[in-house]
């Protein structure tokens, strides 16, 4: 005798709900094609094209393809633009979480904080790149960039970074937000009846309590800012190779220009300035990867610290 | 003098011998008050160790009301150390408002207005930094709610000032192990002092949170049904602590359970729409009740 299973068969369903149900199969099977597809492509293509010495050559100007170099610089440049991006938006995301969690009042600030930060989370790209060349050719922002003769340059990584991180923010924000809702109130109610201020509350239990949501609305917000060309294009001068301003080492290549990947690709698309499909997919696939990876971190690092909660 | 003529407390504690009772901690800066204060209540319970009480609180014709809502109406009660005062009364009473209030947590609720007076060894509470207050007079919640960090941490926590991190782990040593030794966890805890609190169990971290409150040397411990989220094992080894903190601590606590109340009161204050109805040693309050109110409740007939 065969057990009957728990869950009902949809045998006995009429019709049209058995063609939803059909239609939700078809849906979600047609989504993991799409996404398989563009993934398989690109790993294909860029495969092909991907050869290892492309990794630690830099561009530079030739006839066809095989003289125009890898994307070393444009890889060094992805990783310092966001760096810088998540090392502002880090910060400034859990304040301001903090702040619209544990303090909001006046009430009406509240509101404007919480529609400027969905703004920013609903916000063209391009059209946070279009301020900041505006912003950042400034005179008083000549200090991020390079000066010649009294005219701010205002492209390099300083501005670069600082708009990607207005990408990056909202994720963070939310993120902090949430983990900081989780958060029983009798666990802050507990620090108060041990005789400790808000403000102590706030750095020695819920910041930590809340670690696992920083440190996931970062990476989110990371794997965002990453992917971004407007910005890049806009405001890093989008040049071949890192080019400093001033001598000082690192700060000297901060101010200065460079590429990412994103730029990178999109110079070197079918598309692109210099139509190098070849370079485009090899580079593409490493964003992919790079995009990749730091999902992976997000989903092994949450399922790793959900476990020590409060009932 | 009379304190310490008194036996020892003898008490046997089914689960085990872990717990330390410190000798009877300062008094001394109420020395003025103890000929007023110092009285040897005769024992509701029988099973109870005769302990010389002391007033640390008291409370005079308190109410307080969140907007509109009268949540406690003229309530007048002492709270002794040496003895444990069990709130009892159904929900919505005012009993954990009441509770709140001795040590000002109510002030965290915006609406919340108290007038009256709540007084701490003679001094009117709202004289005292609230930071100060609630360190001599701590508390524990119903949800066991460790902090998210190192054992050791939890209770070295209060111990530190606000959110300093020193003084470091080696200074505080004795003083955590003393707080967590007399609520008695010590024992289960002290090779893992460095593991996440939370990795504990629902019984030791009500625990730690009573170390927690300990740490602090507080002159008065309020429990906020500090039983019901646990299983009838670590209920029965946290009813055991208790009745021993009451000789160095004047303990209150909210319950809903009355045999709780029953077996480790040695006063009870039956509260019901924000009044209290009757304030009685535990067995006369379930023995021989004057008030109706109180007669119904205790023998279930409403709550």
């Amino acid at each position: 005798m065969t057990r009957r299973r728990a869950v009902e068969s949809s045998a006995s369903w009429s019709l049209g709900d058995r063609a939803g149900l059909a239609f939700a199969w078809f849906l979600g099977l047609l989504f993991c094609a799409i996404c398989a597809g563009i993934v398989l492509y690109l790993l294909f293509q860029g495969i092909r094209y991907l050869s290892p010495h492309l990794l630690w050559t830099n561009p530079k100007v030739g006839n066809n393809q095989n003289e125009t170099g890898g994307f070393l610089a444009p890889m060094i440049g992805t990783v310092l633009v966001t760096s810088i991006a998540m090392a502002l938006a880090t910060p400034i995301g859990v304040g301001v979480a903090v702040w619209l969690s544990e303090y909001a009042r006046p009430r009406w600030l509240a509101q404007v904080v919480e529609s400027t930060v969905e703004m920013f989370a609903g916000a063209p790209s391009i059209v946070l790149a279009l301020f900041g060349v505006i912003l950042f050719r400034a005179s008083f922002m000549g200090f991020l960039t390079e000066r010649t003769g009294g005219v701010v340059y205002g492209k390099g990584f300083f501005p670069a970074g600082a708009m990607l991180s207005l990408l990056a923010l909202p994720l963070v924000v939310t993120s902090v937000r949430e983990g900081l809702q989780a958060v029983p109130n009798h666990v802050r109610e507990a620090s108060y009846a041990l005789g400790k201020t808000k403000i102590a509350t706030i750095r020695r239990v819920l910041l930590p309590a809340v670690r696992p949501d920083i440190i996931t609305g970062s990476m989110i917000g990371a794997g965002h800012a990453i992917g971004d060309t407007a910005i890049i294009v806009f405001l890093l001068g989008d040049t071949y190779v890192l080019q400093g301003a001033g001598g000082i080492p690192l700060l000297g290549t901060l101010r200065g220009t460079g590429s990412t990947l994103t730029s990178y690709v999109f110079d070197n698309a079918p598309t692109g300035d210099l139509n190098q499909p070849n370079k485009a997919f090899a580079a593409a696939l490493v964003l992919l990867v790079m995009v990749l990876i730091i999902n992976v971190l997000v989903d092994v690092f949450g399922r790793k610290t959900r476990e020590l909660k409060w009932t | 003098m009379d304190l310490t003529l008194q036996p020892p407390p003898v008490r046997q504690l089914e689960t085990g011998s872990t717990l330390t009772v410190r000798p009877g901690r300062s008094n001394a800066h109420v020395h003025g008050l103890e000929e007023l204060a110092l009285e040897a209540a005769p024992r509701a319970n029988a099973h109870h160790t005769v302990v010389p009480t002391l007033e640390r609180m008291r409370v005079e014709e308190l109410f307080i009301s969140y907007g509109q809502k009268q949540a406690v109406r003229s309530v007048s009660l002492p709270v002794r150390q040496g003895e444990v005062l069990a709130l009892i009364g159904p929900s919505g009473c005012g009993k954990t408002t009441l509770l709140r209030s001795l040590n000002r947590l109510t002030e965290l609720t915006k609406s919340a207005r108290l007038s009256g007076l709540i007084t701490l060894d003679g001094v009117d509470i709202t004289e005292l930094e609230p930071t100060a207050l609630r360190r001599r007079v701590t508390m524990v919640f119903q949800q066991p709610n460790p902090f998210p960090m190192s054992v050791f941490d939890n209770v070295a926590y209060v111990l530190r000032e606000q959110a300093n991190r020193k003084p470091r782990r080696q200074s505080l040593a004795p003083l955590v192990e003393e707080a967590l030794s007399r609520a008695g966890l010590l024992d289960e805890v002290k090779d893992n002092l460095t593991h996440p609190a939370l990795r504990l169990s629902g019984g030791q971290q009500q625990r730690l949170c009573i170390a927690r409150a300990l740490a602090a040397n507080p002159e008065v411990l309020l429990l906020d049904e500090p039983c019901s989220a646990l299983d009838p094992q670590s209920t029965k080894v946290i009813e055991d602590l208790i009745v021993k903190l009451r000789e160095e601590v004047a303990v209150v606590i909210v319950t809903h359970n009355l045999q709780q109340a029953q077996r480790i009161a040695d006063h009870v204050a039956f509260m019901y729409l924000g009044e209290l109805v009757e304030y009685a040693p535990t067995q006369a309050m379930f023995g021989n009740p004057k008030e109706a109110r109180t007669q119904e409740y205790v023998s279930g007939a409403f709550g």
